[in-house]
């Protein structure tokens, strides 16, 4: 069991900040690695990117948007509440060197995992960009986060309510066409890390991404997060989550992604039902 | 000459030539349940059964048991009406005899070297097990076993399956400290997620861990050695570790269509089942895709459980397809038989070439037909694929259960230890030594896929040499 110190609310209305209690495994944690929970008895096994580690105090912090069952039900969990599972860390720790300049691109809330990334690259004497995109200004998350660890922030959203108007990849391509980058870095939802792949291939840049198949156990004993990465079966679980964007094959990626699209429908509509008689009894008095 | 003048007695005591039938649910009826197939003996058909057994001067039956249970004795206590003794006599070789007595290939170990085997059905001795342990659990009879006074050593055990309970059991007895660290929510390794429920019940499994816990076994879950602690921070902090972590990651054929959705590895199909339940979904969160037709390509024993498993799910039809003929199928007979009985269609001398997609999910394979060649250095017939011999099923659901490769997460993070060119865990046969001074290691880590009791035999041996290792530690 693991004890939630702290919830917020950091994006409304779905987005959801946690400082979870995990001693060892914020000792051992390194950015780029996931953990994976299980809620109650009955739940699944969902994975999630680690958005901060505290060895000091011994907490780990998750970032969590409720899109399904799980993450939602998440979502009424409080600060004081415990979660039954917490296994971790998992896979492997992003590859932090130096190389010069590196910029890192997020999109949506791939940017909290970034966040603990951007800051180990800072750490290790590189000079940080960080593009972040939404589709508008309040869908942003992060930003003051990532404005202490990097050199420059480069927002973008959709709909130009905030910084460039347009996707990453623009403002990306901008950049590397200005200043160059040893490096790319590229954590989002399976369709933007794969134009980012496209955008960086002219440029010859390194660019890494952090894959997001389904996942049970996290350990490579299933091969359900089994990706295409140079025309080899790979674990993303244990071998990633990082690959070397160019190589993976992601129509692969994003059709397997969607393998329980009907069944997840199913899970939520049900949970709703029974969520929602929940809160109705819960308004009605006990007893007289 | 024993055995000759054994099998004469057997004619002059008129023993049943065959084994007491054991009662089981309807093949029919089983097909849309989880319950277990076989229902046990009575205690009426346990003592018809033990009288059976010759009570050899020198069993051979012991030496084909890989944790070397006292058969006759036990057997003999059964024919006396004596449960409890039997019982007592079975635990002294093994910690899990209600799951042995239902998983053991008998026919390749205790059975296949009963004196009675030779004339006739040998004795059901996995039966009589199964029974004795059954048994004792129904009537709460259930014992802690004693434990030595404690040594003040300590001992880590690296996976909680067969062999790490195992070496945890002898490990406590002996009066050791002993904590068990499990990457799972739960203990019990394959026995929870690779096994079935209708083959060996849950609780079961449940309640032989239960008597460790109340030995003092601690069991830490969630713990990945490798990640959240390494073998080299425990090395530090006990007096001996010992690493059990199997063979369980899945290997794959790598041909055309493997990564469509609805194929699956046994391990992800079984363990969304066994361990996470999702035969119950939506009241349990994990989902399965639900087959209509389904092929599972390989013929051990985690095929015939994920075929029988996919039928019991709704599939209407269930296919084997395995490359070998039907004498090759590495798979418990018993099982084999419940699989024909359930209706599986066993596509044998038969190999998958690709598989063929619609809208991103499985809709055919393609196979191709085997003949068997010359015989290999193991003496197995190689099969050759024939020309030109290329058919397609129409499936909506593949598993593949062509076996397992040993899962890299401690042998990468352990310093200086030797492995074989496949990746498995150097050891001795005998103590389950590797190349680090206090770590020893047993089970399908080492020896790749094998058995629950052979996992268990090299648990119990690196028990005994971790003790004296440990012992002779100041």
């Amino acid at each position: 069991m693991a004890k939630i110190l702290e919830k917020r609310l950091i994006r409304k209305p779905d987005v959801y900040f946690y400082k979870i209690a995990a001693p060892l495994i914020s000792k051992k944690a390194l950015p780029g690695q996931f953990v994976i929970i299980r809620l109650h008895d009955k739940g699944e096994r969902i994975p999630l990117s680690l958005a901060d580690i505290d060895p000091g105090e011994g907490t780990i912090s998750l970032i969590v948007m409720a899109v399904g069952k799980t993450t939602h039900e998440f979502s009424t969990f409080n600060a004081g509440d415990d979660i039954l599972d917490l296994c971790g860390p998992l896979g492997q720790p992003t590859h932090v060197e130096k190389v010069g300049r590196v910029v890192l691109v997020g999109g949506g809330f791939g940017a909290a995992p970034l966040y603990p990334i951007a800051r180990a690259f800072k750490a290790a004497g590189n000079t940080v960009t960080v593009v972040m995109g939404a589709r508008s200004s309040d869908l942003l998350i992060y930003e003051q986060e990532m404005r202490q660890v990097a050199d420059r922030v480069v927002i973008t959203t959709d709909d130009g309510s905030k910084g460039m108007k347009g996707v990453v990849t623009a403002a990306l391509v901008q950049e590397l066409e200005q200043h160059g980058a040893g490096l790319v870095v590229c954590v989002g939802p399976a369709i933007m890390m794969k134009f980012v792949a496209q955008a960086t291939r002219p440029f010859k840049v390194p660019t890494i991404v952090s894959l997001n198949p389904i996942m049970v156990d996290g350990t490579g004993m299933c091969g359900g997060c089994r990706v295409i990465v140079g025309g080899e079966t790979r674990f993303a679980c244990v071998d990633g989550p990082e690959f070397d964007g160019h190589l993976v094959d992601w129509d692969s990626l994003m059709q397997r992604q969607k393998g329980y699209h009907r069944e997840e429908r199913e899970s939520f509509e049900a949970w709703k039902d029974r969520h929602r008689r929940m809160l109705d009894k819960d308004h009605q008095p006990l007893c007289e | 000459m024993t055995d000759s003048r054994a099998a004469k007695g057997v004619a002059a005591k008129k023993i049943a030539p065959k084994k007491t039938p054991i009662p089981e649910q309807d093949s029919q009826a089983r097909r849309s349940n989880f319950g277990e197939v076989s229902l046990g003996y009575t205690p009426g058909q346990a003592k018809l059964e033990a009288a059976r057994c010759l009570n050899c001067a020198k069993p051979a039956c012991v030496s084909g048991c890989p944790v070397g249970v006292p058969i006759p004795r036990f057997i003999q206590a059964l024919n006396s009406g004596n449960i409890s003794t039997a019982f007592d006599i079975i635990k002294e070789a093994n910690l899990l005899p209600a799951v042995c007595g239902r998983v053991c290939p008998q026919e390749s170990q205790c059975e296949q070297r009963c004196t009675l085997g030779k004339k006739f059905e040998p004795v059901a001795i996995g039966r009589l097990e199964r029974f004795a342990a059954d048994w004792i659990m129904q009537s709460g009879l259930t014992e802690v076993p004693k434990i030595a006074p404690s040594t003040n050593r300590r001992v880590a055990i690296v996976g909680s399956g067969p062999a790490g309970l195992a070496c945890a059991y002898e490990l406590a007895k002996a009066g050791h400290a002993v904590t068990i660290y499990e990457a799972f929510h739960e203990p019990g390794g394959v026995l929870l997620y690779g096994i079935p429920e209708f083959r060996l019940p849950k609780r079961i499994v449940a309640a032989e861990i239960e008597v460790l816990r109340k030995m003092g076994v601690q069991i830490v879950v969630n713990a990945v050695v490798g990640k959240l602690i390494s073998v080299d921070e425990l090395l530090s902090e006990f007096d001996a570790c010992f690493v059990a972590t199997g063979a369980g990651t899945p290997k794959f054929m790598c041909i055309e269509g493997e990564n469509l959705n609805g194929v699956y590895s046994a391990n992800e199909f079984l363990t969304r089942i066994n361990f996470m339940r999702s035969h119950s979904f939506p009241e349990y969160d994990t989902p399965i895709r639900k087959g209509q037709r389904i092929a599972v390509v390989g013929g051990g024993n985690v095929a015939m459980d994920s075929v029988r498993t996919a039928l019991r799910l709704g599939a209407g039809e269930g296919i084997i397809v395995y490359r070998r003929s039907e004498e090759e199928l590495p798979a418990r007979r018993e099982e084999v038989h419940h699989a024909r009985e359930e209706g599986v269609r066993f596509e044998l001398l038969t190999d998958i070439v690709r598989i063929i997609g619609r809208d991103g999910s499985v809709s055919e394979i393609e196979c191709i037909k085997m003949g068997l060649g010359e015989p290999d250095a193991g003496g197995r017939r190689k099969p050759v694929a024939i020309k030109g011999s290329e058919f397609r099923i129409p499936v909506d659901m593949v598993i593949m259960s062509i076996g397992t490769n040993p899962n890299p997460l401690v042998p990468q993070s352990t310093r200086d230890l030797a492995l074989t060119t496949w990746g498995y865990i150097v050891a001795d046969d005998r103590t389950g030594e590797t190349s680090r001074p206090g770590l020893y290691a047993g089970g399908d880590i080492v020896t790749g896929s094998a058995t629950v009791i052979s996992a268990m035999g090299a648990g119990r041996r690196a028990a005994e040499a971790i003790h004296g290792h440990v012992m002779r530690k100041q």
